[in-house]
């Protein structure tokens, strides 16, 4: 399985990238989005894939007794799962106040930072 | 989405909900549930009396302010790390108190105390958001 | 159900000895910027009680770092596994002496924010939650550089990674809305990043804990793979400290938000970066520092050269220091790269010279702003009428960041001009001159402008057009005191360097040698 899991992180990554890439905010913000996912998804074909088993120890034996699905890759899934949704819920309030405010979405022209045409520092008095 | 069935089911929905939300919190430690799924039903519940009933009803009813919800559970969560200082154990070691209640036994421990903690900052942050997102939508 | 229907063997999963009480003062700083967090965001309709408490648990932070370092020069590298786990399973705290020695000039630089916000913050940035943001702020960065868990640490980042956009936006006026854009989004990747290394790094060895990934990796086996996780690291983390070819976030939105919030970025946040660069490419995978310490070079060198010549082509004194900040970290990436005890020393020794300094750099630029009602060279002049006191302060900050003597830029540089030169990197060495160098001329000229010549641009030499009355907002000691404070440590430091080159010794010893950081977390039994 998980060749096939590595060729679909690729897509995701890939697909991602691309989108990162694009000079449109929204653009931007949806490949943010799939970047996240592609890292879940990573982490999880990481922890190695097996059959679900869930990781629930019988309440007389102290280790389990077959073979369980890895816990601890979920753990970390969901921990940057709630992370990742907090920023992109960040994200989106600030591209639409940039949206307001700036009246562009074009990265290219969010300039009022860094305006063009700065003119150097004095040369003398 | 104001219609007049909607409105009139929302609050119940919601208090059932808020209710539901109450016990995946509780049965978090043992079974499937916990804290963080208990606020995001919580959450979801304020959302939907939001919607039904509009946000000055749903402020109304939650008392406090939304983000304060939120810092109170931070509050506790890191408050219930605290207990094991005192038994010669690390920071967030588990302490466990059996109180008998009406002849039963009820286990309270600081697990618990986090998990009502994780409940709080979620519903208070989510509702925050959502509360915020709708006011938007209104006006 | 109670207790005694589980047979279980506690001792299989738990350290059964006690605890002392004083390893506590691991997890304290956690507890108290948590605690005082929570407590500014319940109280913040209040803004009047907000700095009050804000500063009393930022004075407890200071002190708590301040018992913990003193704790970890006495007994050596400390662990607490929260929960009681026995490592690797639990998260570890794993305190040397470079965690705690950052984490506290850090906290200081942080009560001095505190202290100067109560001018720079009005009531509506108070009640947006400037305070709440700044405690949430160290818990983040106080996390990263006490935890001994890699996740753990990524957790911290994203802490403190949210909690500074919420004061990057504090204010909502254009120019900061689209900085923040910049800021948010590159470090959203760097992030990301971070946990791709991350999550690849659990697929090859299946450890999460840095002490259990550095004995693992040592003992060989997965070279080729964990380079691919080490040159992940390095990209992320050069993004997050801001080292050059991925360091045009930082001057795009630096000098957008308000003065205190810009100086205490400058301060922190890409010494985080800097301080886990040096973690893992110290103690986790040393190998992979071997190999890739050419490349450290070329990019420390880039990043210092290409951050002074940019500040020299700015006019905006904001905009000018952080380009500075970014030269700075050039300095301390070519510690990294040669990687003797000396040259990791002198990293870290820079970290917190670069901590105070630029903090107290940006304050002064807020005040010079308020004499002279301008952030540009061409439109400052005449300050030094206005406060001699503001132009003798410039002055020695700006002797400080060249790494002149007597301040406390001098000695990182010499530690790391000695160990380039011991190590045969005669360019680096060079390359760390000509930057004081060229950092002397960028700030010097800032001196001259604005503080010798009597006005803005076009004033007859001779003349003072410049007005000179001193705004109410930049007397009294909210200003002063914190200004005042970072100084006073950066004279110290410059005339005293021994125990702060002490300090720096030891957190380099564990970072060449982690025996000890190893010992710490597995027991005296780790060969």
């Amino acid at each position: 399985m998980e060749p096939a899991f590595a060729i679909l992180i690729g897509l995701f990554f890939s697909v991602a990238v691309y989108l990162l890439m694009s000079r449109q905010l929204v653009r931007v913000l949806l490949g943010v989005a799939i970047f996240g996912n592609a890292v879940n998804l990573l982490i999880f074909t990481s922890g190695r894939l097996l059959r679900e088993v869930p990781p629930v120890i019988p309440a007389a034996l102290q280790v389990p007794d077959v073979t369980i699905a890895n816990p601890l890759p979920q753990a970390l899934i969901l921990t940057a799962i709630v992370i990742s949704f907090s920023f992109f819920a960040f994200l989106l309030v600030l591209a639409y106040r940039a949206y307001q405010e700036l009246g562009t979405d074009n990265v290219v022209e969010m300039r009022v930072a860094e305006p063009t045409g700065e003119t150097a520092p004095p040369q003398g008095y | 989405m104001r219609t007049v069935i909607f409105r009139t089911i929302a609050p119940y929905l919601a208090a059932l909900m808020v209710l539901f939300s109450i016990f995946v919190l509780l049965r978090g430690h043992n079974e499937p549930g916990g804290g963080f799924i208990g606020g995001l039903i919580a959450a979801s519940a304020f959302a939907i009396y939001g919607i039904g009933c509009g946000v000055a009803a749903v402020r109304r009813a939650i008392t406090f302010h939304p983000m304060s919800i939120a810092a109170a559970g931070l509050f506790l969560g890191g408050v219930s790390g605290l207990p094991s200082l005192f038994t010669g154990q690390p920071f967030m070691t588990s302490q466990w108190w059996y109180v008998h209640m009406l002849g039963v036994e009820v286990p309270l421990s600081t697990p618990l105390f986090f998990d009502i903690g994780v409940y709080l900052v979620v519903v208070g942050a989510i509702t925050s958001i959502a509360l915020g997102l709708e006011e938007r939508e209104s006006d | 159900m109670a207790a005694s229907d589980y047979p279980v063997d506690l001792s299989q999963a738990m350290r059964m000895d006690p605890v002392p009480p004083g390893d506590w003062l691991i997890v304290a700083p956690l507890l108290i910027t948590i605690l005082g967090g929570a407590l500014c965001l319940m109280t913040r309709k209040n803004t009047d009680a907000q700095p009050k408490v804000a500063i009393i648990f930022l004075t407890l932070l200071v002190l708590a770092c301040a018992g913990l370092l003193a704790r970890v020069l006495d007994k050596g590298v400390l662990t607490m596994v929260a929960g009681n786990w026995l490592p690797p399973f639990g998260i570890a705290f794993t305190v040397d002496a470079m965690g705690a020695t950052l984490a506290l000039v850090s906290s200081i630089v942080a009560l001095a924010a505190a202290v100067f916000g109560i001018n720079d913050i009005d009531k509506s940035g108070r009640r947006y939650g400037f305070y709440p943001f700044l405690l949430l702020l160290m818990t983040g960065v106080c996390g990263a550089f006490l935890t001994g868990d890699i996740f753990n640490l990524y957790v911290w980042f994203e802490v403190l990674l949210i909690s500074s956009f919420g004061m990057l936006v504090l204010g909502n006026e254009r120019a900061q809305l689209d900085g923040a854009v910049k800021y948010a989004l590159l470090n959203i990747v760097a992030t990301t990043l971070f946990l791709i290394a991350t999550g690849l790094l659990y697929g090859i060895l299946g450890t999460l804990n840095m002490a259990d990934i550095a004995r693992k990796a040592a003992a060989g086996g997965f070279e080729g793979p964990l380079m691919t996780v080490a040159v992940l690291y390095f990209l992320a983390f050069a993004m997050k400290a801001a080292a050059f070819p991925v360091n045009f976030w930082l001057p795009a939105s630096y000098h957008t938000p308000r003065i205190v919030v810009a100086a205490l970025f400058a301060g922190l946040l890409t010494k985080v970066g800097v301080y886990a660069l040096l973690r893992i490419f110290g103690v986790l995978l040393p190998d992979a520092r071997l190999m890739l310490s050419d490349l450290i070079a070329v990019v420390a060198i880039a990043t210092m050269l290409t951050g002074v010549i940019g500040a020299l082509a700015q006019t905006d004194l904001r905009r000018l220091l952080g380009f500075l900040v970014i030269s700075g970290i050039g300095s301390m990436l070519a510690g990294l790269a040669i990687g003797t005890a000396p040259a990791m020393a002198g990293a870290i020794f820079y970290a917190v010279h670069s901590i105070l300094v630029m903090t107290a750099l940006y304050m002064a630029a807020g005040v010079m702003r308020a004499l002279g009602g301008s952030y540009s060279m061409r439109e400052l002049g005449g300050l030094y009428r206005a406060s001699p006191v503001l132009a003798a302060v410039f002055l020695m900050l700006a002797f400080a960041v060249s790494g002149l003597p007597p301040f406390s830029g001098f000695w990182p540089k010499v530690l790391l001009v000695d160990a380039a030169l011991q190590d045969g990197h005669g360019w680096i060495a060079g390359a760390i001159l000509l930057t004081g160098l060229l950092t002397t001329i960028a700030v010097g000229r800032v001196w001259i402008y604005a503080f010798w010549r009597g006005g803005a641009e076009g004033t007859a030499d001779g003349q003072l057009t410049a007005t000179l009355v001193v705004p109410d907002e930049v007397r009294g000691p909210g200003v002063w005191l914190p200004i005042g404070l970072l100084l006073g440590l950066v004279v110290l430091i410059g005339l005293q360097p021994e125990f702060m080159m002490q300090v720096a010794q030891r957190g380099a010893l564990t970072l060449v040698e982690p025996l000890g950081y190893l010992r710490s977390v597995f027991g005296d039994t780790v060969q």
